[in-house]
């Protein structure tokens, strides 16, 4: 950013909620379907049906709510957000406008500058205000593609028409575009982790709008804003801020001043383009939707809420690098899952080796489940089966060499470690009286190695050893067998 | 003698007499006597309602016939279901017979604002029945049928009642599942029902009431045994009047049918007190601004795009939607949705909108005060008898202040029944109303009951089957 100047971007979080029936009908909340298959009177919004909202909503929502940090209302109230648009039946979307399902929440998030080869420099913690969390019900979808007469026709598919979103609105809290990046982000994380949202950019079920405006460093007046659209990912959304801040700076240097709009980010020519200036913005002339009742919601309900959430990720990344002395890399990867934080964790119980379980984790098996399009959620190597292996490998009946082949083979044929170094044949012998014997036997076997060593010749005990661990077939305990040889030797 | 061949009768009076009052907007012959016959054949006796013949207003979705609002926007569009209301009264064995003409989306008090013309009253075909359920309210009086659903927002079932000499009952809000009637305020609007006495209302009431998982605006009250409890005890029953709505405005002939009204039910037992509604006065302000706030919501979806209307010949969407709800809409309808919009717009929400939800409070707490001093209260229904045709038509302010006895009710959400206490000079029916707290239906058509029973009109109408 050029000196002197500072940016101010606020952040808007569109989630779908991971129910299986839509907000206010009962009809299914999947839009892969043939169009228009998964709708009904209410949300066809036919005349004279009403919405009865879904009651997994407002868990899921609570759920969500409370993980970002937020109140969640005693009170809330659905209003109607009027506009007119073909995705849209009613001609108004069910939203919440004054009285916000959830509000006035402080999130923390990890945060770092990137170098110029996308590479985190120094990770610390931002507070962001997070404004509110208001729960809506989704539009249909125009679709202008793939169907015959396109060029004629319009048509629509409200499949999705319905299905419930949480809007999460930040404070024009952000500084850089890698912390609305970061943000994003945090918020994905967080919502797949509780279980409220697939939060999948690619598959919209993610949606995300930023505010961006600059304004002179030391300044406390905001400048206008432009309102951001269309970023299908958080990379495209962050390369949409970054080129917005240039404009912005450029435009107010140059004397030609921003103008308060909407814009899109057109992800081919790596540029924003106005999509409506504020003369055309709409007066949505919202009102209290008296098709539904206030939305109460008890004290007790959300404590039983928040005693279903688990630990959240930062708490975990921190407790990671205390109690299992991990790196803050190695932490970090390990948190990027909930399934995968679960499964280390699980690992480093049973094995009683907490840094040997990541190290196994995020190198090996994360390999294996690379290569098979696995991941922790379907591993075909359990956490208690790779602490096996671990343990194996710590009372060193394998060794490293041998213990990789075990997980691959362990890997591919789904069998415990135990299974497979036994079908392999690998257990090292350990027994020091079957050691001894073969020692003794290769001993009698060259006598005059015996003497030359005897004589003073040392460096004759790795022949010895050689001999032993071929007599072995590769399995004696190397270190039980250098002991006795040195006992038997002497 | 069969439900057919009664229905078959039903039916044919409805044809008689359609070309004359222009009641029905689309009488079921076919899928009525299908119906009587399944219950002619099934034997079993579902409920009460056995083989009844019953009209419904044309804004509640029958799916085996049309549902036009009395609109050119919606014309012959046929449901896809059938609003609770209907398939309750179709399960306990009541036959639709058709659908009933109305003001257009329920917005108007004469029944002009119809798109496929006026409804006549039947006592005096140059008068208008009221509205807007002026057809459900006409095929009761015609005597076609005994009993008809309306529905209600601001007096639409009550004033045509008043005018066309039947009963007519507004239920508390909450009462009858709004599923499947079409919006037009949804804070307001409440499914009614005509009958030739109270004793047909509280058959058909004590069927379609109660919770509805489809309505999360309807209340878990326990649903009484209306019919039953019609012939209670009145005696020592409260009735409270307002003396301040009686003053200016009011029709001589109707102050006067309305205080030999209060003198009968004074000689039946009842105890007459007096009490105030002091807000009274706004309703009409309030009404038309909550209810044009709501409808330029609710109407928002004839847009063109799914059903009904769609205007030819336009080149982008823009177009489409402003051509379809040009051509598509009526005059009033156009009227109360830019009302509507206006009322709602920024920098016009508080003064409007927000003002008008404070005083419907007062209003309500206006009514919780009297109730305390009363079991009902009387007033007329309308301050008028029927009018002419045309009379008010060119003149919305003073068609709305017909409304003016029974907007409050629906602000309030508190039940109200009309019935006719007397005829005028001219011959027409003059109506009473009589309004009770939150889930007093019970009451209101016991006390409506016994003044029908003592002091029925002296003649029918003149168009009567
Ligand atoms: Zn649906």
């Amino acid at each position: 950013m050029k000196e002197g100047w500072e940016a101010v971007i606020g952040m808007e979080i569109h989630a779908q909620l991971k129910t299986e029936t839509k907000i206010f009908c009962g009809c299914a909340a999947n839009f892969g379907d043939e169009p228009n298959a998964n709708t009904c009177p209410v949300c066809l919004g036919l005349p004279g049906a009403l919405p009865v909202l879904n009651e997994k909503v407002v868990e899921l929502g609570a759920k969500a709510a409370l993980s970002l940090g937020l109140n969640i209302n005693e009170t809330s109230i659905f209003s109607r957000k009027n506009y007119f648009y073909p995705d849209l039946p009613k001609g108004y979307q069910i939203s919440q406008f004054d009285k916000p399902f959830s509000s006035n929440g402080t999130l923390e998030v990890l945060t770092a500058e990137r170098d110029e080869s996308g590479h985190a420099k120094d990770w610390k913690p931002i507070k962001i205000h997070i404004e509110r969390m208001h729960l809506e019900e989704d539009a249909g979808k125009n679709v202008h593609e793939g169907l015959p007469d396109v060029d004629k026709y319009s048509y629509i598919d409200l499949n999705r028409a319905g299905t419930p979103l949480g809007e999460i609105v930040t404070g024009p809290d952000f500084r850089t575009s890698w912390q609305a990046y970061d943000y994003v982000n945090h918020v994905r994380r967080v919502l797949q982790w509780v279980g409220a949202s697939d939060a999948d950019m690619e598959k919209g079920n993610l949606r995300c709008e930023a505010n961006v405006s600059v304004r002179k460093v030391g300044e406390e007046k905001f400048r206008n804003k432009v309102e951001l659209k269309n970023l299908n990912s958080v990379r495209f959304m962050q390369k949409a801020i970054e080129y917005e801040i240039e404009r912005q700076i450029e435009a107010h240097e140059s004397g030609e001043g921003v103008n308060q709009e909407t814009r899109l980010w057109d992800e081919k020519n790596n540029k924003t383009k106005v999509m409506r200036s504020k003369e055309d913005a709409h007066d949505y002339r919202y009102f209290p939707e008296p098709d539904l009742q206030p939305l109460k919601v008890s004290t007790e309900f959300i404590e039983k809420i928040k005693s279903e959430i688990p630990e959240l990720p930062d708490a975990m990344l921190a407790r990671f690098q205390r109690d299992y002395d991990l790196t803050f890399a190695d932490a970090s990867q390990l948190v990027g899952d909930i399934s995968l934080a679960a499964f280390y964790e699980a690992t480093a119980a049973a094995s009683k080796n907490a840094r040997a379980s990541a190290n196994w984790i995020l190198s090996e098996l994360q390999r294996e489940w690379n290569a098979a399009g696995n991941s922790a959620a379907d591993s075909p190597v359990s956490a208690e089966n790779l602490a096996e292996l671990i343990r194996f490998l710590d009372e060193e009946k394998i060794n490293g060499k041998q213990a990789k082949e075990v997980l691959i083979e362990m890997f591919a044929s789904g069998k415990s470690a135990a299974d497979v170094v036994k079908e392999q044949g690998l257990e090292q012998i350990s027994d020091s009286g079957a050691i001894e014997k073969i020692v003794e036997d290769v001993m009698a076997a060259n006598e005059g190695q015996v003497a030359a060593y005897r004589g003073g010749n040392e460096k004759l005990l790795g022949f010895f050893v050689g001999q032993v661990m071929k007599a072995s077939k590769g399995q004696a305990n190397p270190k039980m067998v250098n002991e006795v040889l040195l006992e038997k030797l002497k | 003698m069969t439900i057919r061949s009664n229905i078959e009768k039903t039916l044919d009076n409805a044809e008689k007499l359609n070309g004359s009052l222009n009641s029905f907007l689309k009488i079921d012959r076919d899928y009525a006597l299908r119906r009587a016959e399944e219950l002619d054949n099934s034997g079993a006796k579902p409920g009460a309602l056995h083989g009844f013949a019953v009209a419904v207003k044309d804004n509640i979705c029958t799916s085996f016939s049309q549902t036009s609002c009395g609109s050119k926007i919606l014309g012959d569009y046929r449901p896809q279901y059938d609003a609770t209301a209907v398939s309750r009264l179709i399960d306990d064995g009541a036959v639709i017979i058709g659908k009933t003409n109305m003001d257009e989306f329920a917005m108007g008090s004469s029944n002009e604002n119809s798109a496929f013309g006026n409804v006549k009253n039947p006592w005096d075909l140059d008068r208008v029945p009221g509205g807007s359920s002026g057809g459900s309210a006409v095929a009761v009086a015609s005597g076609v049928v005994r009993a008809s659903l309306g529905s209600e927002t601001g007096g639409s079932v009550r004033q045509p009642a008043s005018f066309c000499g039947i009963a007519g009952l507004k239920p508390t809000y909450g009462r009858i599942s709004r599923y499947g009637l079409v919006a037009f305020a949804s804070s307001l609007d409440q499914i009614g029902i005509f009958g030739q006495t109270s004793r047909d209302i509280a058959s058909l009431l004590g069927v379609i009431a109660g919770r509805d998982k489809n309505d999360s605006t309807t209340a878990d009250v326990a649903v009484s045994d209306y019919v039953s409890e019609l012939d209670n005890d009145i005696s020592g029953i409260k009735i409270g009047v307002p003396r301040a709505l009686f003053g200016e405005g009011l029709d001589d002939e109707v102050r006067n049918s309305v205080e030999n009204a209060i003198e009968n039910y004074r000689k039946l037992g009842a105890e007459i007190v007096d009490v105030e509604l002091p807000n009274s006065k706004y309703s009409i302000a309030v009404y038309y601004i909550l209810a044009t706030a709501e409808a330029s919501s609710n109407l928002a979806r004839f847009d063109g795009v799914r059903y009904g209307f769609r205007a030819e010949d336009a080149h982008e969407l823009r177009e489409m939607y402003m051509k379809t709800r040009e051509e598509g809409f009526g005059a009033e309808v156009k009227r109360r949705i830019m009302l509507g919009t206006y009322v709602l717009s920024s920098g016009y929400y508080d003064a409007y909108y927000s003002k008008a939800q404070k005083v419907r409070t007062l209003l309500k707490n206006d009514f919780l005060s009297a109730f305390e001093k009363c079991d009902a209260i009387i007033t007329p229904t309308s301050p008028s008898t029927a009018f002419k045709i045309g009379e008010k038509s060119d003149d919305p302010l003073s068609m709305y202040l017909s409304d003016i006895y029974t907007a409050s009710a629906n602000l309030a959400g508190i039940p109200g029944i009309s019935i006719p206490c007397g005829l005028s000079s001219e011959g027409l029916p003059i109506g009473v109303q009589l309004l009770g707290p939150a889930w007093s239906e019970s009451k209101l058509l016991c006390l409506a009951n016994r003044f029908e029973s003592e002091f029925p009109l002296s003649k029918k109408p003149e168009y009567f089957v």
